[in-house]
């Protein structure tokens, strides 16, 4: 087992805070999420982010609030970690209007273009060409922001990511892949979907700069993200950062598990990303014990909050169906 | 007399899949998940651990290239069953569906046959939103070359996939995920099934209610209701999309006088509009009123239950809406 290093990097004692409150409330967030699943309160699929907390915090803290953020469907962390109200996240898997994407949208589909978070694309790897010609717009527009696209390693077997990484080398766009592998795609771990398992090995066909990292590892992936980051903004080229992750909990909330062994689960458990940090700051004395019960406590008053705002939500009028097929309005 | 036995939609489809597997050695089944995972869906569950890996591939994420595959192996001599997950993703594999499976017949001058089954889930009905709830029937049958399979019933569950492995045709057999669960009672000797014909479900002299997939028992339950209030509805399963057996719901046209069509496709350009369309061709004097139809709304599916209810079509529309056909 990897041990937590002292990094190069520093964190102030305000950030590390930070970050430490966002793992805490993107894990317990979801905790909260599953019960509700469970009582029927969300639908449809629920793709839990647990076990791999490290990776959305640790790549999204390296972003500026103008840079472009594309998801997965498995993005209720990385809306959080962009600074996404747990209240509209909550209410939209309610499926209420008050939900960051008037409820038309659910888990899957998070969006809120005030903090440049562009979802939440449950197609697979569907969002890797949209990141590209995002970087392309801001190329051509003289933006000096970057796009980051999350994507699993299955992602990585559809045609869509080789055709992305080809034509972001090709065009010279400043996008940041950022490959989330947690070794399974569905059931199908990655030994049955890639011959070459070292994804990072698959930017230098491409002439993409590639590197892997511990994606349990909160300091370290801050290291690699602030790296990677500052590589595409300086050089305004694509960058392919694989997080090497695990995800705790089932596929989906319909997902039985056969392919893999519960002890195999225990054992990356032991590598929980969340205790870890905890130690990390706790060892440095950057945080107290009382801090750290003081933090539950808020993470826990703003989930209940999200929950209340949930409830309290509405449901959109069916007279509304058929809104937003087409704009009202010119586009600006 | 046969007898019945009780059977899930899902338990229909890993029977007629396990037969296949029995029968033929040439036939595989490749998809993603379908071994390890057990099906997205567990139709093929256990299967792995009967037939093994060479005959139930784990692929990966990669749709138009094993489906492209899956061709590659049928025209060099081996009947593959591919299963793309779910029609949404089988965009992705439109290309090879498309442009090669379908045309190789044609464009090589009658040498190349592509025998290759594609089953592909389908439908609305999880809350799964927009990008997880296509209907795309009318995508598929709009392509010469295709036949075209909607497996509105359980017996069509069981029996479907046996005669498409006899097509020399590419088959796209069209699954509904929302039926998975749903018992019905077929018969134990229940086997092969005819793939060239519509069906007449149950008959009727008032109204021809012409539907496919989930509308079936849909439109059957509808006409329980309907038949409680005095009207005899005629309930037609399309079944076969492609090529479309016109005959059958030209002659229960000219038998009620009276059509409606049920889908839960969007409307414009749908398998609706091409039956409307047919029927006005070729049996417009019978008619007497004009053909109506309920279809999905033209919006990308809401995940909420209550606006993705309101985007197709329901018992309750369906019953109205004979309802005023025959009194208007
Ligand atoms: C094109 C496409 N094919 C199949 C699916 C069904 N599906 C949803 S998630 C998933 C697994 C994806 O695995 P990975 O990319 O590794 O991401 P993870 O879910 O592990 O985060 C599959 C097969 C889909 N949504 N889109």
């Amino acid at each position: 087992m990897p041990k937590t290093k002292s990094k190069k990097i520093d964190l102030d004692a305000k950030k590390s805070r930070h970050l430490f409150y966002q793992m805490l409330l993107i894990r317990k967030f979801e905790d909260k999420a599953a019960e509700e699943y469970t009582k029927a309160k969300i639908r449809g699929f629920l793709h839990l982010y647990i076990g791999e907390e490290a990776v959305a915090v640790g790549v999204i803290q390296a972003l500026t609030d103008d840079d472009n953020v594309l998801c997965t469907y498995r993005e209720h962390g990385h809306a959080l970690a962009r600074g996404m109200d747990a209240g509209a996240i909550m209410a939209e898997m309610y499926g209420k209007q008050e939900g960051c994407s008037r409820g038309r949208g659910g888990s899957m589909h998070l969006f809120d273009k005030s903090i440049n978070f562009f979802g939440g694309n449950a197609i697979v790897a569907g969002h890797l060409p949209m990141a590209v010609g995002m970087a392309l717009a801001s190329k051509k527009q003289k933006k000096g922001n970057i796009t980051c696209c999350f994507f699993g390693e299955g992602a990585a077997a559809e045609g869509e990511f080789h055709e992305a990484m080809n034509l972001a080398a090709l065009w010279k766009v400043p996008v940041l892949f950022v490959c989330e592998n947690n070794l399974y795609a569905m059931g199908t771990a990655i030994r049955y979907s890639h011959s070459v398992q070292e994804l990072e090995k698959k930017g230098a066909a491409y002439g993409v700069e590639s590197s892997a990292v511990n994606g349990m590892n909160l300091m370290d992936v801050i290291e690699a993200a602030n790296e990677a980051v500052q590589k595409v903004r300086d050089n305004g080229k694509p960058y392919l950062l694989v997080c090497n992750t695990y995800r705790f909990r089932a596929h989906s909330m319909f997902d039985a598990e056969l392919y893999r062994d519960k002890k195999e689960v225990e054992e990356w458990k032991k590598r929980d990303p969340i205790p870890e940090f905890q130690e990390f700051l706790l060892k440095q004395k950057i945080i107290t014990e009382k801090e750290i019960k003081k933090i539950e406590n808020q993470v826990d008053s703003e989930i209940q909050k999200a929950v209340d705002f949930a409830e309290a939500g509405t449901w959109e009028p069916i007279d509304q169906l058929t809104e937003f097929v087409y704009s009202e309005n010119e586009t600006k | 007399m046969s007898q019945t036995i009780k059977i899930t939609y899902r338990e229909a489809f890993k029977q007629g899949l396990r037969e296949a597997l029995q029968n033929d050695d040439r036939i595989f089944l490749m998809g993603e998940d379908v071994g390890r995972y057990g099906g997205a869906f567990a139709v093929s569950k256990g299967l792995l651990q009967e037939f093994g890996e060479e005959r139930i591939m784990d692929v990966p994420l990669s749709e138009s290239g094993f489906v492209g595959a899956g061709i590659g192996a049928a025209l060099a001599g081996m009947k593959p069953i591919v299963e793309v997950m779910t029609v949404n993703f089988g965009l992705l594999a439109m290309d090879q569906i498309v442009n090669n499976a379908a045309t190789l017949l044609h464009m090589s001058g009658g040498q190349l046959n592509v025998p290759v089954v594609i089953r592909i889930s389908c439908g609305i009905g999880q809350q799964l939103a927009a990008q997880h709830s296509h209907s795309w029937e009318p995508f598929f049958a709009q392509v010469p070359g295709l036949v075209v399979l909607s497996v509105g019933t359980h017996e069509d569950a069981r029996g479907m996939l046996h005669t498409a492995l006899q097509s020399p045709d590419p088959v796209i057999i069209i699954e509904y995920t929302s039926m998975l669960n749903l018992e019905k009672e077929i018969s134990t000797d229940m086997g092969a099934v005819n793939i060239t014909k519509a069906k007449v479900i149950k008959s009727g002299k008032d109204i021809s209610i012409i539907t496919y997939g989930t509308g079936v028992y849909k439109c059957l339950e509808s006409a329980d209701e309907l038949a409680a209030e005095g009207i005899d509805a005629e309930v037609i399963d399309l079944r076969v999309l492609r090529p479309l057996d016109e005959e059958t719901f030209l002659a229960s046209v000219a038998k009620t006088h009276r059509a409606l069509i049920v889908e839960d496709a969007w409307r414009s350009v749908s398998i609706s509009s091409e039956i409307s369309s047919r029927i006005m061709e070729k049996a417009f004097y019978e008619l007497d009123a004009s053909v109506k139809r309920l279809c999905g709304v033209e919006v990308p599916i809401p995940y909420p239950l209550h606006l993705e209810q309101a985007s197709v079509p329901q018992k309750s529309d369906i019953v109205k809406a004979v309802k005023r056909i025959i009194n208007p």
